[in-house]
């Protein structure tokens, strides 16, 4: 018994040993990373945007390995299988609100998506194995999400960017599926890929009803890898997931009227908005914290009504417990207040209020009530110019797409700071994408600047197009606009021929049009980025970096919705019988009028009243006496025996002929039965 | 000749005012199009001869891609660079496209002018076999009216081609290099028929089978009556021991000014060298164009597979785009077959029958192929009415008439009925406008057997007529 207890301890020892030298190892090495943020924002309409931001990364294969604990073995090996570069897919139901809920800010630039799914991919793969790429990983994706981004797969749904979608290389694919319903059975697929999933951390808010209650919700997945670049700062492979949802909350604001005449904003808690309460942070996360943000234009709000307020009562508003600001009051205190640093916005800088989960647990539920105590108005950054898409015309022939882009009245400082040199110009481009079922003319191109028609040279500095082609290829425009600084509208008219397509390639509900995907409109001189004042300990959190991060300003159009002409489609057969009818009338009548011999004819009737008897019988007593071998007679009329004689004749002649058939049978089962 | 020519103006002052009439009527139309909006209509402008389409081929080449990217343009590459230009200069205060538009009125009246002249032509081969034959009593009857006149000013006054013309579409110029071919094989001019067979088969490919009727046209010469007849006659006029013997005969038909009865091989031998010459400059100018755009190859694809290959479903006054629009796709491939086959089965049998009117021969294909082409529009049915007019004589007893023309009237004024309640409005369906199509095709049915038809009995009729004078 000895031995074994000796083995015990040696063993143990062993294993504290070995765990303890992994443990130094990975000290010094990288290791694999987990984050979950949540970011809470007031927006101006009454309602609430939340945006969960999950972030894993992997340090890169040839330093780390091949074996993970964090992040989704799924993923991985999609990466490695289709040598992804970087992709985003997103799932979303409902359309961003630019003019309310912003369009200047990383969230409404980076998170706000056409309705539908959205997928964009670039691969680090020779350029004739991209489509095969392609193909695989939207079926391979189709698969993970339980969705049918499979559709994508065909090549009249998927295009190839040249520059015009986020300054695309060369090896990147995008495509879209504008009807695509979002549902929980998407975003389950989706948690999956977290750690915890729903049952522990943050994610545990995502109570289904609640989210999809929502005015908008979009499930976003990106991806970048450096597994395949051979220089460069190799950062593994970063999977970023972010649900970004718009709740109203359901908890009625108390309408007191004020002064003002404005009502008051109603207030909201984590429970009224999800109906769940976080219990602490994921185990397995690295830093899990939710944020709290208030928009410049609400801060500096706020600072004003808090100078008024001092100087009219000076009456402490705060409640025990809570924590309490100029305008509303939080029941938890935050942890940290940060910042904006110089702010691009005239507005002045917003403020995040951070709240750590690793202070919370199942026993202390974090529980973030907001509330509201004057009523606010206030309006978020919007983009330079707002941009929507419209249908002209009318009737299913022909059409027009119109692009108008209106220019936003913030947008007026950015344009006056903007000055650079003698000319300045706003630049816009465009990124336009339409099935090929919508013929477009790209030769009626129209531009234009504050309601006046100019030459498209003058306004459009590059234009990339791809036409589409028929049953193969979707047409792809990539316009770069160069507007006038001080631009009221501009609009670009495009005309276009509806398609007729075959009686199969209508969906099941025909009558209701197709859609055409929604363009892109970005601007590359505005960059929407918000600069939070650093320390120590926001350098780990991933979701500030992500915001501080300088991207294009960029927005969606609506989708289109084109209504095509249907045929009938219980016609086919009658369609085929009539047609081919026509045809046989054509051939038959024509061939009929050159075969007549008017002289001829009246010949052969002569003979014919000469002799009551057919021709046929004529002839076949011709044959017969030949056969026979005698001279012919003429027939007797109504005699007995040329009649029996024809009759043995026919079914000799019938014999012949089913001989005749039965051995072209016989052959043809010989030789290729 | 010119002498000749003011003597027909003094003598005929009603068809030329007519003839200006119907160009200045044209430019009327021309400086007032947006409220007819013809550009647009299916009938007249089909994928292949539609102008727009043109313009957008132009600029796509512009924009140094393929010009048969995108679907779009279907033409050949020589007219694009003849009529691109065009489409693009603008003049203050006109319509667009109106360089394109004169083109096409100076198309229609040049066309005009060859049938004219084709039928003057025809009419002296017509008075000179009746003459052989003995007829006088027939050559008084029509002398009256000259074929020719008839026929240029049907083709200037018909609506369908004032449509054609004023619509933008290039079929104007297709119908004259058609029209150039058979002018220039029945004045034996072997290189313009040379010529105008390429250019119009490069065009829109259906009138390559007019390379019968030329043959035909430069081997015996114009439409004659039955050869068998002048043989018979001529062999009651010189005896008729040696009727028989062929070599007698023709040496005293060489005395005769009939028309040469028998195949005279050179012209033809002449024209398929210059048809080979001029294919070869086609084809070399098309690849210097088409070079850096996929060459010759994407050329036919585009072109000529486009048009076998019916890919556009888009309505047009035919049958083929809803029954390729409704058809089994397993199916499709067969049909093409049968129907392009429907085209050709039926030249040899009428090469066969109608082989002493080559003229006649030509209209019959010119109207079947404008009937079961694959993209048809009222510019190619305008044309076979301008060639019909060209046998007035001929076909003086035609049957069904007055049917045939309440029929084309009113189905004219059905198709752009039926259209708009089916694409404007959305009242009614696919199946309305289809119906007038159908109508239509079988109207043209109707018209090519009543006309092969007539002209049969009226071959009948000298026949018979030549034997009781004889």
């Amino acid at each position: 018994m000895a031995l074994p207890r000796w083995t015990i301890f040696l063993l143990l020892f062993l294993l504290c040993f070995v765990s303890k030298s992994v443990e130094e190892r990975e000290e010094h090495e990288e290791q694999e990373e987990f984050s979950e943020e949540l970011l809470l924002r007031p927006l101006p309409d009454r309602k609430v945007l939340a945006h969960f931001h999950f972030q894993s990364r992997v340090p890169p294969t040839e330093t780390y390995g091949r074996h993970h604990h964090l992040f989704p073995k799924a993923i991985y090996q999609l990466v490695h299988k289709f040598r992804i570069r970087e992709m985003e897919l997103s799932f979303t139901q409902g359309r961003w609100s630019y003019e309310r809920w912003g369009g200047y800010d990383p969230i409404s630039s980076n998170n706000a998506k056409p309705p539908g799914v959205e997928l964009w991919a670039a691969f680090d793969v020779p350029e004739h194995q991209v489509d095969a790429s392609w193909k695989n990983l939207s079926h391979a994706l189709s698969g993970l999400f339980c969705s049918s981004i499979n559709f994508l797969e065909s090549s009249t749904a998927y295009s190839a960017p040249d520059g015009g979608f986020r300054s695309s290389t060369g090896n990147m694919r995008y495509g879209t599926l504008p009807r695509e319903a979002v549902c929980t059975e998407n975003l389950t697929p989706w948690l999956k890929l977290l750690p915890c999933r729903d049952k522990a951390g943050l994610s545990a808010l995502m109570d289904r009803p609640s989210i999809y209650r929502g005015y908008y919700h979009s499930q976003r997945l990106h991806l970048t890898s450096t597994e395949f670049d051979s220089t460069g700062l190799k950062t593994g492979i970063v999977l970023e997931q972010t649900l970004t949802v718009v709740l109203k909350p359901n908890a009625p604001g108390n309408n007191m009227g004020y002064s003002s005449g404005s009502i008051l904003q109603p207030s909201w808690s984590l429970s009224s908005l999800f109906g769940k309460k976080v219990g602490g942070k994921c185990l397995l996360a690295n830093s899990s914290s939710v944020y709290l943000q208030l928009e410049g234009a609400l801060f500096s709000e706020l600072n004003n009504i808090q100078k008024e307020n001092e100087r009219y009562n000076n009456d402490d508003l705060a409640l025990k417990g809570s924590w309490s600001s100029p305008g509303f009051e939080l029941s938890v205190s935050p942890d940290r207040m940060i910042k904006e640093l110089n702010s691009l916005h005239e507005d002045g800088p917003s403020v995040l209020y951070e709240f750590l989960m690793e202070n919370y647990s199942d026993s202390k539920l974090f529980e973030l009530g907001f509330t509201w105590k004057f009523p606010v108005v206030w309006s978020c950054p919007r983009a330079p110019l707002h941009s929507s898409r419209f249908l002209m015309g009318s009737g299913n022939e022909r059409g027009a797409i119109a692009l108008s882009l209106i220019s936003t009245k913030q947008s007026e400082a950015f344009q006056i700071a903007d000055i650079n040199g003698e000319r300045c110009s706003l630049q816009v481009d465009v990124f336009q994408v339409v099935p090929w079922y919508v013929k477009v003319y790209y030769h009626t191109l129209q531009v234009f600047v504050d309601e006046q028609p100019q030459s498209v040279p003058d306004v459009i500095k590059k234009m990339h197009v791809s036409p589409s082609e028929d049953k193969v290829s979707p047409g792809v425009m990539e316009v770069v606009l160069n507007l006038p600084c001080g631009v009221k509208s501009a609009a670009l008219t495009i005309e276009f021929d509806k398609g007729f397509l075959h009686i199969d390639e209508y969906p099941p509900d025909a009558n209701q049009g197709f859609d055409i995907p929604s363009a892109v409109v970005s601007f590359p001189e505005f960059q929407a980025s918000l600069n939070f004042l650093e320390d120590a300990s926001s350098n780990r959190s991933p979701l500030l970096s992500k915001l501080k991060e300088r991207s294009p300003v960029l927005s969606y159009t609506e989708i289109l919705l084109v209504p095509l002409t249907t045929p009938d489609f219980s016609m086919p057969y009658n369609v085929i019988t009539i047609t081919c009818t026509v045809f046989a009338l054509y051939f038959g009548s024509l061939l009929n009028v050159l075969r007549r011999r008017v002289g001829e004819e009246e010949r052969l009737s002569k003979i014919k009243a000469a002799k009551k008897n057919g021709r046929l019988p004529l002839l076949l007593s011709k044959l017969s006496a030949k056969l026979r071998g005698r001279p012919w007679e003429p027939p007797q009329s109504s005699s007995s025996s040329s009649s029996s004689s024809s009759s043995s004749l026919i079914s000799y002649k019938l014999l012949i002929k089913i001989v005749l058939v039965a051995g072209v049978a016989a052959g043809w089962q010989y030789y290729f039965g | 000749m010119e002498e000749k020519e003011s003597e027909w103006l003094k003598k005929k002052p009603w068809f030329w005012s007519l003839a200006f009439a119907s160009v200045i009527f044209r430019l009327i139309l021309i400086l007032f199009p947006n409220n007819l909006n013809l550009a647009s209509r299916p009938e007249v402008s089909t994928p292949l001869t539609s102008l727009r389409r043109l313009a957008e081929g132009y600029w796509l080449k512009q924009a140094s891609m393929s010009p048969y990217a995108g679907s779009m343009f279907h033409g050949s590459p020589l007219l694009l660079s003849i009529l691109g230009p065009l489409t693009v200069k603008r003049f203050e205060g006109q319509p667009s496209h109106i360089l394109c538009s004169l083109v096409s009125v100076i198309a229609d009246f040049v066309t005009a002018m060859f049938i004219r002249s084709t039928g003057l032509n025809l009419q002296k081969a017509y008075n000179q076999s009746l003459k052989s034959l003995g007829l006088f009593r027939l050559l008084e009857n029509s002398e009256i009216v000259s074929s020719g006149d008839i026929a240029a000013l049907v083709y200037l006054w018909n609506p369908f081609t004032i449509i054609s013309c004023v619509g933008l579409s290039t079929s104007p110029i297709e119908n004259l290099v058609v029209m150039l071919c058979l002018y220039g094989a029945c004045t034996q001019q072997v290189p313009l028929a040379a010529f105008g067979w390429v250019i119009a088969t490069h065009l829109s490919l259906y009138p390559a089978i007019l390379i019968v009727p030329v043959i035909l046209l430069l081997g015996y010469g114009p439409d004659t009556p039955p050869r068998k007849l002048l043989l018979q006659r001529n062999s009651c006029k010189f005896g008729d021991a040696q009727s028989s013997d062929s070599s007698f005969q023709d040496k005293e038909l060489t005395n005769q000014p009939v028309q040469p009865i028998f195949f005279s091989w050179k012209p033809v031998v002449y024209f398929f060298l210059w048809a080979l010459m001029w294919a070869l400059y086609v084809l070399v100018l098309c690849g210097i164009s088409v070079k850096d755009y996929g060459g010759l190859r994407e050329m036919f694809n585009r072109t000529y597979g486009f048009i076998l290959t019916v890919e556009d479903l888009s309505p047009n006054i035919g049958v083929l785009w809803y029954f390729f629009a409704e058809v089994f796709d397993f199916f499709r491939n067969f049909f093409l077959i049968v129907f392009h086959l429907n085209i050709l089965f039926m030249i040899l049998p009428l090469a066969i029958r109608l082989k002493h009117r080559p003229c006649f021969l030509a209209f019959v294909y010119v109207a079947i192929s404008s009937m079961l082409k694959s993209y048809p529009s009222v510019g190619d049915s305008a044309l076979c009415m301008g060639l019909l007019g060209l046998f007035i004589n001929e076909l003086a007893d035609i049957k069904f008439s007055f049917f045939l023309f309440c029929g084309y009237v009113g189905v004219s004024l059905l198709s752009p009925v039926m259209h708009n309640l089916w694409i404007w409005r959305g009242t009614g369906n696919a199946n309305f406008y289809f119906a007038t199509g159908m109508a239509f095709a079988c109207l043209q049915i109707v018209l090519v057997v009543e006309s092969v038809g007539a002209m049969l009995n009226h071959d009948r009729k000298m026949r018979r007529l030549s034997t009781t004078n004889s």
